[in-house]
């Protein structure tokens, strides 16, 4: 086993502990479903909504397993020449011009095909990587269904066929996580083939404690007043609620500026780091600007 | 509790005991069997591979949690939000029912649970107190025992109505818990800053299961199971209160078009090649076109115009319709909706406005100011008024829907006016809230309608799932 990497958990508490260790807070699926995944190396897919630290997960993991992270951003149209493998044209013609004419074909054929010109994506090169990696593929409900069908070939049986090479065969087995913002139903063969993972909007003391740890600067009342308000404002039926990492960015806004409460006023200046939609700000002005004491009631 | 204890996830001592004395273990492979094949009643599609990964899951994990036990049989078994709704209902009662099974099997009984005796009106008033405050706190084995408690006392002095759903929420009510705060209650009461409401649900599903529990042990057998799949409600006739199950169907509706547009473009081959680009990416291998570009073929999104009939016998059915639209508006190029009754007006920008369900629902009825003197639908003069009011706007790539039950109440129906309208429209579709058979049945005229338009019955949320599928499949413009 390479030296860097760490040995593999051995509980589910033990997973728990290194990704705290790491900076990632787990919930408490996340922590077991991360444990299951590493043990019977079989991917796993989590859905949630955008921003509850579903990309967050795949670095900690990387981190905490001390393994290199692979990562496959994910978008439409996205195909296999960028996602797989694709043939360097313009280096291979251009050896083909540079060779005299007279050497044979068998000669230049055999050059032209080989690894040199092979440009690798990411899938390639998580499954051909000589140390062991965790491989994420981001955003997978942007890609269409052609794609997710020829994914099923690399992440059931971690193997790569190229025609004029071969088969590519994992040497090291990666571990594997896919993200999904929910946009659409991924086909039942993907899903048959993964853990399933639903990462949610954290809970009061959850939230609290993730906002400590990126601000632990920020006071203690001040801290649970904004999580408290979060809660508020995703109990809304807005078009994009707030998430963890926008409580952060606000925590972070709260602290530069000094604020010694959460009252009306500040919370009007400072609602634009977590609502981000024109006809979001006036609900939430509304509703929760109300619930929050004006500064003149602050004795 | 010993790790043998665990396997099937006792929830109390007693329970604990009952499974002791049988031999569960042994017929654990056979139970999570039973558990797949109980979900795939449901419809959750569990399929053999995925018994395959939970026997697997179930390996590495040790078995005295009961949340790690669920958590890694759901991470194998329920793959979406849905799917684990469905799950942990399944779950809940999968295992619930197990401990009852054995109980009744071995001829365990609660003790003592029958007869409280008639209690005085305080101890009646100091047991309301007790709950309220456990409630208050959330404290979960005070609610339970409270729950048994409070279904000994009040279950007996009324009759019970045997539909259980009834009987949790009379005993609720004879308590007086509410979420909402009840100011005239004295300030010791705990009840009068209002309970919060995740407990309430809480304790609501204790009296619940607790009540389940005395029918068993009462008859004997188990209930029989409520089919978990809500979609085949019919749609609401009365006025409707239930946002959240509004928010759901059209949660689910707009996951499954989302999917739809990616299938539709699929099946298209035939793309021009865009020569421009591929002289462009030809550049890469020395002007020789070895990667063809083609232009990108963007399925056309419908215009919609909705008109939906509001009078007494269709109100709610036209509003839920013209939410679940409008919840999907972005999925439309564009939509303009109105509503009629004798008069047509439109009702885009209430849309727009409101989020609130029930205050769309009442803007409509009353600003709508579609209702004459009598009320009754004429669909003739409708027909007139709308083509006056979008006579520009209507070309061939335009979808007309018209939500109503075509009872004209003897007036002229105007299907002339009707097959203009339909004529200048590319398509037009009718939906029907009512079954086929009563169609031309009286004073409806469908008939007279039906031969300009598409016409679907449409009485049940599965019906108008399905016509707006066929709605937003996109719309292939014919050369013309």
């Amino acid at each position: 086993m390479p030296a860097s990497e760490s040995p593999a958990p051995a509980s589910v508490a033990d997973v728990a502990a290194g990704l705290r260790g790491v900076g990632y807070l787990p919930g408490e699926s996340t922590a077991l479903v991360s444990f299951l995944a590493t043990r019977l190396g079989k991917p796993v897919l989590v859905e949630g909504p955008a921003g509850v630290g579903k990309t967050e997960l795949a670095k900690a993991l990387a981190s905490y397993l001390g393994r290199e992270l692979v990562r496959l951003q994910c978008y439409e149209g996205l195909d296999e020449a960028k996602a797989l493998y694709e043939w360097n044209y313009r280096k291979q013609l251009l050896r083909i011009q540079a060779e005299a004419s007279d050497t044979g074909w068998e000669a230049v054929q055999e050059d032209i095909f080989g690894e040199e010109f092979l440009l690798a994506r990411p899938l390639m090169s998580a499954i051909a990587s000589e140390e062991p990696v965790v491989l994420l593929i981001d955003e997978i409900d942007k890609t269409d269904q052609e794609f997710e069908a020829m994914l099923l070939e690399v992440l059931s049986d971690f193997q790569i066929s190229i025609p004029e090479l071969g088969r590519v065969q994992s040497r090291t087995h990666p571990v594997v996580l896919l993200t999904s913002n929910n946009s659409r139903e991924l086909t039942e063969a993907l899903k048959r083939r993964c853990l399933y993972l639903w990462l949610d909007y954290p809970e009061l003391e959850h939230e609290l404690e993730i906002v400590r740890l990126h601000t632990p600067d920020l006071h203690e009342a001040i801290a649970r007043r904004l999580v408290e308000v979060i809660g508020m404002v995703r109990e809304l039926d807005l078009k994009k609620p707030p998430s963890i990492a926008e409580s952060i960015d606000w925590a972070r806004a709260l602290l530069l500026l000094g604020v010694k409460d959460i009252d009306a006023d500040t919370f009007t200046e400072t609602m634009s780091v977590i609502v981000k939609h024109r006809a979001d700000m006036d609900v939430v002005a509304e509703r929760v600007g109300l619930k929050l004491r004006s500064p003149a009631d602050v004795a | 509790m010993s790790p043998d204890d665990g396997i099937l996830a006792p929830v109390s001592q007693h329970d604990a005991d009952v499974l002791a004395r049988g031999s569960e273990l042994e017929r654990l492979p056979a139970r999570i069997l039973e558990l797949g094949e109980e979900l795939r009643r449901e419809g959750v599609a569990v399929g053999t591979s995925e018994m395959l990964d939970a026997f697997e899951v179930l390996r590495e994990i040790p078995w005295t949690s009961q949340e790690d036990f669920r958590e890694a049989l759901a991470a194998t078994l329920a793959k979406s939000q849905e799917d684990r709704r469905i799950f942990e209902l399944v779950f809940e009662r999968f295992f619930f029912r197990a401990v009852e099974i054995a109980a009744s099997r071995e001829g365990i009984r609660e003790d003592g649970q029958g007869s409280l005796g008639e209690l005085s009106e305080e101890e009646l008033e100091e047991l309301r107190m007790q709950i309220a405050a456990a409630v208050r706190d959330g404290a979960e084995g005070a609610m339970r025992d409270l729950a048994r408690m409070a279904i000994a006392a009040f279950a007996r002095r009324q009759e019970g109505s045997g539909v259980i759903g009834v009987d949790v929420q009379r005993i609720r009510r004879t308590l007086g818990l509410r979420a909402e705060p009840q100011p005239d209650l004295p300030p010791a009461d705990p009840r009068r800053e209002g309970l919060p409401r995740e407990a309430l649900r809480r304790f609501e599903a204790l009296l619940r299961r607790e009540l389940e529990r005395a029918q068993i042990e009462r008859t004997g057998t188990l209930p029989p199971s409520r089919p978990l799949g809500e979609l085949d409600r019919a749609l609401p006739s009365g006025p409707l209160a239930d946002l959240a199950a509004v928010h759901r169907v059209v949660a689910q509706l707009r996951r499954r078009l989302a999917t739809q547009g990616l299938q539709a473009r699929g099946h298209r081959r035939h793309a021009h090649v865009d020569v421009r680009r591929t002289m462009r990416a030809s550049l890469q291998t020395g002007g020789v076109p070895v990667v063809l570009k083609f232009r990108p073929r963007r399925p056309k999104r419908p215009e919609i115009y909705v008109l939906c009939d509001v009078s007494t016998s269709v109100t709610s059915a036209s509003v839920f319709f013209l939410s679940v639209l409008h919840a999907l508006h972005d999925t439309f190029r564009k939509m303009r909706s109105f509503v009629f009754i004798e008069r047509i007006s439109e009702v885009t920008d209430i849309f727009e406005h409101e989020r609130n369900f029930k205050a769309v629902s009442e803007r409509i009825s009353s600003d709508a100011g579609v209702a004459d003197i009598s009320g009754y639908t004429d669909y003739g003069r409708v027909w007139s008024e709308f083509l006056v009011q979008v006579e520009d706007d209507l070309h061939p790539r335009a979808t007309v829907i018209v939500l109503g039950d075509a009872r004209t109440n003897g007036r002229d129906p105007r299907a002339d006016v009707f097959a203009q309208i339909a004529a200048r429209a590319g398509r037009t579709f009718w939906l029907n809230p009512e079954p086929r058979l009563y169609w031309n049945y009286g004073d409806s005229v469908i008939a007279a309608y039906e031969q300009y338009c598409t016409a679907f019955e449409c009485w049940t949320t599965a019906q108008l799932e399905d016509f707006v599928r066929a709605l937003t499949r996109p719309v292939i413009a014919a050369a013309r």
